[in-house]
Order: structure tokens, then C-alpha cells, then sequence
């Protein structure tokens, strides 16, 4: 049977502010010591009481706005209560009740096509700290304490895990160029819920909750691991799939089921009396709304969404022909990323080494897309594909043409190596003697003459299968 | 008894509740759990008493977070014989010209009654709740006892007003606390709660209603049945959030810790079983159950909407009426008893009390009675008191 596979997200953010969201502590990122950026409110100590800061609300309402989403007016925050070390007042400051921005709408476009992600609403709320443990003794770390995080929570909208990373991978752009978040390592937290069902069908399967993931490809690995698990358990009842919190280990590839008491936790979620609802007048709205950067680049949205870094799109859209030689590649067939690292490593070192710059115009999308090309399918190696290119650039060469010439063209039929083989035997019969003496060594030696002969075209291991069948002729 | 936990200047003019910090005095709230907990601030009020030139003479006990009937159950100066408020005494003696308080269930205003002093417990929002051990942020409310109504109007001058550090403060900067003529007002005599009072109450309830008659106020006796139901109310909020604020006190950071423990679950349990007292379980227990996913919907949401109503019936009222006359206490002295039976004492008590914290009104504990105004009416609560003052002086 063919399924379907059906995901949510929760992403939590780690905003740019100055400070903490309920007091005036700074600096957590740079803190080198535990508990350096902390302050009686943040450490949950009595008399004190936390104090909204602003620049949270823009920033979560500017995040709103580049997710289409509606601007409550009027919002409120919640207590959610649990114990643990690291959350010093015993519970976390939220939104539950009327969360900032709810109903949005991003469009996530991939290779199976775009589609319409609805987001369900955005909140804010405060981080925890971290427990370090040390031998028999465990001790908290307070630095992380309500520093500002929005959460943005999906409807069950994805079908894939490309869509899924590449939503993230839009996020991160978004959020960069509108100064809402670095999204350094760590800075962004995602929970994916997920669930199969028939192709098809309308009904939800049974849907499990994998937590607290911040690399993508950890996200992605996860999704394809979990999503396996429930198609084996409705196809081959392999188990009985329960609604779940799970969490995923990298180092196997797989997911474990979390304590259940976890998933069962009755947090108790309450109005908080000490923190007054905060109300968006028209007047605030515009002010955020003119703050946020008129348009954000769609290009560098894009490119990110690719999941190139931000110092590579900084160097791509520093130069015109550089984006467009990317571009030009891209829409011949090309992946973006790894074209990107074609243009921005490889033709920028043999550029310089000869001379000369993109502007010259000697590497064009056709001729990078076609190396591009040959290696991603195999036909030559990467190293042959740099040397292609140097080709390329020094001599302006046609790229197939000058593999099929120089013999590069991994996929030579053996008849070809067979003649090259038989030609390094006869010009060694030393070396040939003294295999069949009992020297191994002298294999190597036979292979590395016939290496040499192909111009590294070929497939190694069929080389030297070769080899050994006509030495033990 | 020694009114303070914590003495701090012989010549001080003022006391201090233990449910308020002052930077580098140890503070507890009368609870074990605060052991040895001193804080690195001080309370805005005390702060803004200090800057003006008052002295603090020292730290008043209270009862564990102020939940019990008049400080009867502080874990470092337990009560017996006919109870009585630490600051309260400490005012009525003379030692100190006036202290401060924080009123979140009527305990203040119940010992002020008692010990024959004044308690304000002024409009929600107008004195800063920064440095106050908080236990129900929603209606607690810092107020001031003092020997008479001039001396509570001189201490409000100094504290109230906006505090950014409190996001509950209301942005006004100053309030005004002048002692004002009070001919032609009209105050309601609440009959309902007069009668479920002892006969020595009834007598000040009257006899205070005479006084204020002379001084050319009309009375009226009217019925009221929203004390009963805005008690049932804040009860559930108060216990709600008092649990919910008093979770941080888990032996991981500050204060008393168990010494026997082999596990985060254990030093939780532990450390909280011997860190709070009875009547602090049972406002947990209570608090806990009405938050919980079952009962939330019925106990804790219905109160918030209780709220609503109580608060736009009691606004009708203070279309008709200046001022509600109430005892501020069913009974005129308590004698000690077991901390067993403080939640039921307690709860029937607050029925004076808990409106005014429900819904933020200020309310005045003076010669054993109790008056309530409507928001931002503090001033003319302290004049009807002062205008009883004067005739009894």
C-alpha cells in the first residue's frame, strides 16, 4: 500500500534582543561562565517581578507579519507549571490563551512542487536554563533563563521531509535578514509531529511527537527513521503505533519512546496575574510595520532555503554575475547548493590561480552545468571535474568533449582498460615476473603504471579486478 | 512576645513585614522553607520610606506567606493564648509610629482590628509589589498600619505611585491621600455580615455607625450577598496562585534544603514536607486541584468570571453608596489553635475580607471595623476614619 505522510512543526526561535524578555540581563550568548548573565528575577528568587520587554513583542509581531499572519491586538501570557532543576521559578512563562499572532500562511517550494504551510499561531515565551553534571553532583546553569524565544506552531501541512527542512531553511532566512533571529547553532529548536496514513485517506493515523531537534539533518534523518517505523507497523504489524513523545539519538539513527509520565504531564496553565495583557494599538503596529525591512531579498530567501550558508549568499549577491551564473546553472538542471559551492570554491580558486574573474565570462552556465552534471551522475570523479574545469578556464575547453579526449570519462568500457592493462604488462615484464614470483608488492606498482595511463578515467576497483584476472592468466 | 524576627535599629520609626525584603536582612515570610534566605534588594516601598527619612526599626513576624487569620502561625515565633498581628502589636504599643504590611488574604486588617490600629489596604495597582515575598500577585497589595488615619495617609503619600519595575503598577505618578470633609457622604451598613458577627463586634460595628452619623455622614443598612460568593472566589485564586508561586521554594537554589535526600525527586519532597506548614499544604493541595485540567474549567475559570460580576455589582453599589461598613472580622478575638483547623478558620473569616483582594478595591481596618470604598477612593476611606478619630479624641 502506498502512505502518506503527514506532519507538524513546532519551532522555537531564539530572538535578537538585547536582553532577557522579563529583565534587564544581557549577554547570555557571551557569557563564559555559568550563571555570569543572571539577575534575582531570572534566578527565580522572591520580590521579584517580570517586566515585558517591548522589543520581544516587535519582533515576534515583525515575524508574524513575514508569515501572513493575523496581529492579535490584544494578548496575554500564561504560566505552565513543572518541576525542574533548571526552571527556577518552577514554571514557564507562555502563551496559551491568546498567543500574539495566530493563522498565517508560508509556501514552501521544493521539488515535488510548492506548497501552502498554514501556521497555526506564533507565541512567546521564555527559555530554561541547562543542568551540567559533574560526578555524583548535578548543578544549574542559569544563563539561558527567559531569554525571549517565539514558538511557531504549523497545522499538519507537510507530506515530506524536504518540505519540512526547506521550510526551515525559509524560516532562517526570514528571520536573519529581519533581524528577528541569528539562528546560530542551537538557536533554533524544532519538535516535528508526525503520522502515515493511506494514501488517500482523510482520517489522521496515530501520531507520535519526536522532540527538541536542532540539526536539520538530524530533522531530516528522524522524520525518514520515524515515518519508516509506522509504515512497517501498518504494513507488516511490526508494532502497535501509540500517540507518543519520542526522542531522537543521533549517534543510532533512531528514535526512542520518552517516559510516558512526560507526555501525561498536566501542566496547569494559568493566566499570569503579574504581567498585565499587552494591547497593540494602530499606532504601535505601524511603527513595527515600518521596521521591518520593506522587502525582504526573496533571493537570499532562496538561496538560503537551499540551505546555503549566509557568508556564501553574502558572496553571491556581492556580484551580479556571480548569482546569475548560479542561477543560469540552476534552471540547466543543477542543484543550488551544490552549484553554489562549484562557483564560490572551485571556479573562484582556478579564476584566481589563472587570472582572470567572472566577468571575463570564460566559465558560462552551460559549460559548469555539463561538469556539474557529469560528476553528480557518476561519469567522472570530482578531481576529474576540477580538472575539467581548469581546462575550461585555460584553455576554454568544450567540457564532454575533453573527457571523451582525455580519457577521463570514468565510465571507459573494459575492452579500453583491458588495452591499457595488457600495454602496462608488456612494457613491465620485471615487474610481472616478480608477482608471479611472490611479490605482492609489485601489484601496486603495475596498478598505480595503469592509473597513470587512464588519466585517472575509470573505476579503480574495476581496474584492479582486471588486473589480478590477467596476472593469474 | 518580640514583634520582630529581625531587629535592626532600636530608634527605627517604622516596622516592616516579613513578607517585604530589605536588602541584606534576612527574610523568611515566617516560613522554614526561606531559611536563611537574604536578599540582594529592597522592597520600592521600604525603599521610598527610606529615601524620605524613616528608619526601619526592624522585621515583624508574620504568619507562613501571610495565609493564616493574624500572623498566628509563623514557624519562628509560634502564638498561644489570644493571638495577635506582630506589626499590629508593635503600632498599638508605641514602638514603632506606623509599619508596613502585605495584605493578600485579610490577616493585616484582621490584626489591626484586633490590636485597636489602622490598615489600609489600598487600591490594587497603586504601591509597588516589588520586594514583596508574593504569594497571590493577582490582589495582594502592600499597605500600612498606623495608629490613626493621618499617620496611614502620611506613610501612602510616600509609597504609592508608579514602580517600573512592577508591571501591575498603574502608570499614575502621585495619589493624593489629603483628610477631607466627609459631611453628606453616604456609607451602607452591611446587615448580612453584621449578623453572623459576635456581639462585641456588632457593638464597634454600631458604635463606629453612630460616630460617623455625628460627624454628619448617612448611614444605611443595606443587604449585600456578593461577600460570600467573592470570598468562595478569591479563595480559589489565591490558593491557585500561591501554589503556583510558592513552587520556586524547592530547595534547589535558596533557603532550607532537606539533608536527607538521594535523588532530585526526594530533595523536592523532602525539603518542602519539612520547608512549609500545614495550613501552606492545604493552599497548595487546593491550588493545585483547582488548576488541574479536571477542575480548571469549573474552580478556577468560574472564579475569574465570578470576578466580572462581583466587580461590576459592588461598582453598582458605589453608585448609590460612598462607602460599605462591614466588621472586619466575625470575631472580636481569636484564642490559639491547632494549624490543622487554620483553612476552614481562615476561610470563614475572609468573608469581611476577600472582596476587596478579589476585585481590587481599597479597604480600611480601623477601630475594629472595616470600610470599603471603590477604586482610587482610599483618601476618603481614611477621612471617614479620621472624621470618627476626631470625635472619639
Amino acid at each position: 500500500m502506498k502512505y502518506e505522510l503527514v506532519m507538524g512543526l513546532e519551532t522555537h526561535v531564539e530572538l535578537s534582543t538585547e536582553s532577557k524578555i522579563f529583565c534587564s540581563c544581557g549577554g547570555h550568548s557571551a557569557a563564559n561562565e555559568p550563571n555570569d548573565c543572571v539577575c534575582p528575577a531570572c534566578s527565580g528568587m522572591p520580590g521579584m517581578l517580570p517586566v515585558m520587554n517591548k522589543r520581544v513583542v516587535e519582533l515576534a509581531v515583525t515575524a508574524g507579519l513575514m508569515l501572513n499572519c493575523d496581529i492579535n491586538r490584544y494578548t496575554t501570557f500564561d504560566k505552565k507549571n513543572y518541576y525542574y532543576p533548571d526552571l527556577p521559578c518552577a514554571y514557564q512563562i507562555t502563551q496559551i490563551n491568546h498567543p500574539i499572532c495566530t493563522n498565517g500562511l508560508v509556501t514552501v517550494k521544493t521539488s515535488q512542487g510548492a506548497r501552502d504551510i498554514r501556521i497555526k499561531q506564533i507565541h512567546m515565551e521564555e527559555d530554561a536554563g541547562k543542568l551540567v553534571h559533574s560526578g555524583n553532583s548535578s548543578y544549574v546553569d542559569f544563563n539561558r533563563t527567559s531569554v525571549p524565544l517565539i514558538e511557531i506552531v504549523t497545522q499538519p501541512d507537510f507530506r515530506s521531509a524536504e518540505e519540512v527542512v526547506t521550510y526551515l531553511n525559509k524560516l532562517k532566512a526570514m528571520f536573519r535578514s529581519g533581524g528577528i533571529s541569528e539562528c546560530e547553532e542551537g538557536a533554533m529548536r524544532c519538535d516535528v509531529n508526525i503520522s502515515v496514513r493511506p494514501e488517500g485517506s482523510e482520517e489522521f493515523g496515530v501520531r507520535t511527537e519526536i522532540k527538541n531537534m536542532s540539526s536539520f539533518e538530524a530533522i531530516e534523518k528522524a522524520i525518514q527513521y520515524e515515518s519508516q517505523r509506522h509504515m512497517d507497523a501498518l504494513e507488516f504489524d511490526t508494532e502497535e503505533l501509540v500517540q507518543e513523545t519520542r526522542r531522537y539519538d543521533d549517534a543510532s539513527g533512531k528514535t526512542f519512546a520518552m517516559r510516558n509520565k512526560e507526555t501525561e504531564a498536566d501542566y496547569r496553565y494559568f493566566p499570569d496575574a503579574n504581567l498585565m495583557p499587552i494591547v497593540i494599538d494602530d499606532e504601535w503596529l505601524e511603527r513595527i510595520k515600518a521596521d521591518k525591512p520593506v522587502a525582504v531579498d526573496e533571493k537570499a530567501e532562496e538561496y538560503m532555503a537551499a540551505g546555503i550558508s549566509q557568508k556564501e549568499i553574502d558572496v553571491l549577491l556581492s556580484d551580479g554575475k556571480i548569482s546569475k551564473l548560479l542561477d543560469d546553472t540552476v534552471a540547466l538542471g543543477c542543484d543550488r547548493k551544490d552549484s553554489a559551492t562549484w562557483i564560490l570554491t572551485d571556479c573562484a580558486g582556478v579564476l584566481s590561480k589563472a587570472g582572470k574573474t567572472f566577468a571575463d565570462g570564460v566559465v558560462t552556465a552551460e559549460k559548469l552545468s555539463a561538469i556539474i552534471k557529469m560528476v553528480a551522475d557518476g561519469t567522472i570523479n570530482r578531481n576529474a571535474g576540477k580538472k575539467v574545469l581548469i581546462a575550461v578556464v585555460e584553455q576554454g575547453a568544450e567540457p564532454v568533449a575533453y573527457c571523451k579526449e582525455q580519457g577521463l570519462d570514468r565510465k571507459v568500457d573494459a575492452s579500453a582498460i583491458e588495452g591499457v592493462i595488457d600495454g602496462v604488462l608488456a612494457a613491465n615484464p620485471k615487474a610481472v615476473e616478480d608477482f608471479k614470483a611472490g611479490k605482492v608488492k609489485a601489484m601496486g606498482a603495475l596498478f598505480g603504471a595503469c592509473m597513470k595511463e587512464l588519466k585517472g578515467a575509470g573505476d579503480p576497483a574495476v581496474i584492479k579486478q582486471l588486473l589480478e584476472q590477467k596476472l593469474a592468466q | 512576645m518580640n514583634q520582630f524576627a529581625v531587629m535592626m535599629n532600636e530608634k527605627g520609626n517604622i516596622a516592616v513585614d516579613d513578607t517585604l525584603l530589605i536588602k541584606d536582612v534576612p527574610a523568611t515570610a515566617g516560613s522554614r522553607i526561606l531559611e536563611g534566605f537574604t536578599p540582594l534588594f529592597s522592597a520600592e516601598a521600604v525603599e521610598r520610606l527610606q529615601q524620605k527619612g524613616y528608619t526601619v526599626a526592624g522585621k515583624t513576624h508574620v504568619g507562613e506567606f501571610g495565609l493564616d487569620l493574624v500572623g498566628e502561625f509563623s514557624y519562628y515565633a509560634p502564638q498561644s493564648g489570644a493571638l495577635q498581628g506582630a506589626a499590629a502589636s508593635a503600632v498599638a504599643a508605641g514602638d514603632v509610629k506606623a509599619a508596613l504590611g502585605v495584605d493578600m488574604n485579610g490577616a493585616p486588617r484582621r490584626a489591626a482590628a484586633l490590636a485597636g490600629v489602622d490598615f489600609l489596604k489600598p487600591t490594587y495597582g497603586t504601591v509597588s509589589r516589588y520586594g514583596v515575598i508574593s504569594c497571590a500577585a493577582s490582589g495582594e497589595q502592600v499597605g500600612v498600619y498606623g495608629k490613626d488615619a493621618k499617620n496611614v495617609a502620611e506613610l501612602m503619600a510616600v509609597i504609592a505611585g508608579h514602580d517600573p519595575k512592577d508591571g501591575t503598577s498603574l502608570k499614575n505618578e502621585t495619589y493624593d491621600y489629603t483628610l477631607a470633609d466627609v459631611q453628606g457622604k453616604k456609607v451602607a451598613l452591611v446587615t448580612d455580615l453584621l449578623q453572623k458577627a459576635d456581639e462585641a463586634t456588632r457593638a464597634k460595628v454600631l458604635a463606629f455607625a453612630d460616630e460617623l452619623k455625628a460627624a454628619g455622614v448617612e448611614v444605611v443598612e443595606i443587604d449585600c450577598d456578593l461577600f460570600a460568593l467573592a470570598n468562595t472566589a478569591w479563595q480559589i485564586l489565591m490558593c491557585a496562585e500561591t501554589c503556583n508561586n510558592v513552587s520556586r521554594y524547592d530547595g534547589v537554589k535558596y533557603g532550607h534544603r532537606a539533608a536527607d535526600y538521594k535523588n532530585i525527586d526526594e530533595l523536592y519532597v523532602n525539603t518542602r514536607t519539612e520547608g512549609f506548614n500545614f495550613l501552606t499544604k492545604a493552599v497548595i493541595l487546593y491550588g493545585s486541584d483547582v488548576l488541574s485540567k479536571h477542575r480548571y474549567k469549573d474552580c478556577y475559570d468560574k472564579s475569574l468570571r465570578v470576578r466580572r460580576v462581583v466587580s461590576e455589582a459592588i461598582d453598582r453599589l458605589f453608585g448609590q453608596y460612598d462607602a460599605l461598613l462591614t466588621p472586619a472580622a466575625f470575631a472580636a478575638s481569636f484564642d490559639a489553635y491547632e494549624v490543622k483547623d487554620a483553612f476552614g478558620k481562615v476561610f470563614a473569616q475572609s468573608e469581611c475580607t476577600a472582596v476587596a483582594n478579589l476585585i481590587g478595591i481599597p479597604a480600611l481596618a480601623c477601630h475594629g471595623v472595616q470600610l470599603l470604598g471603590k477604586a482610587f477612593d482610599d483618601a476618603l476611606l481614611l477621612s471617614l476614619a479620621a472624621a470618627v478619630e476626631k470625635k472619639g479624641e
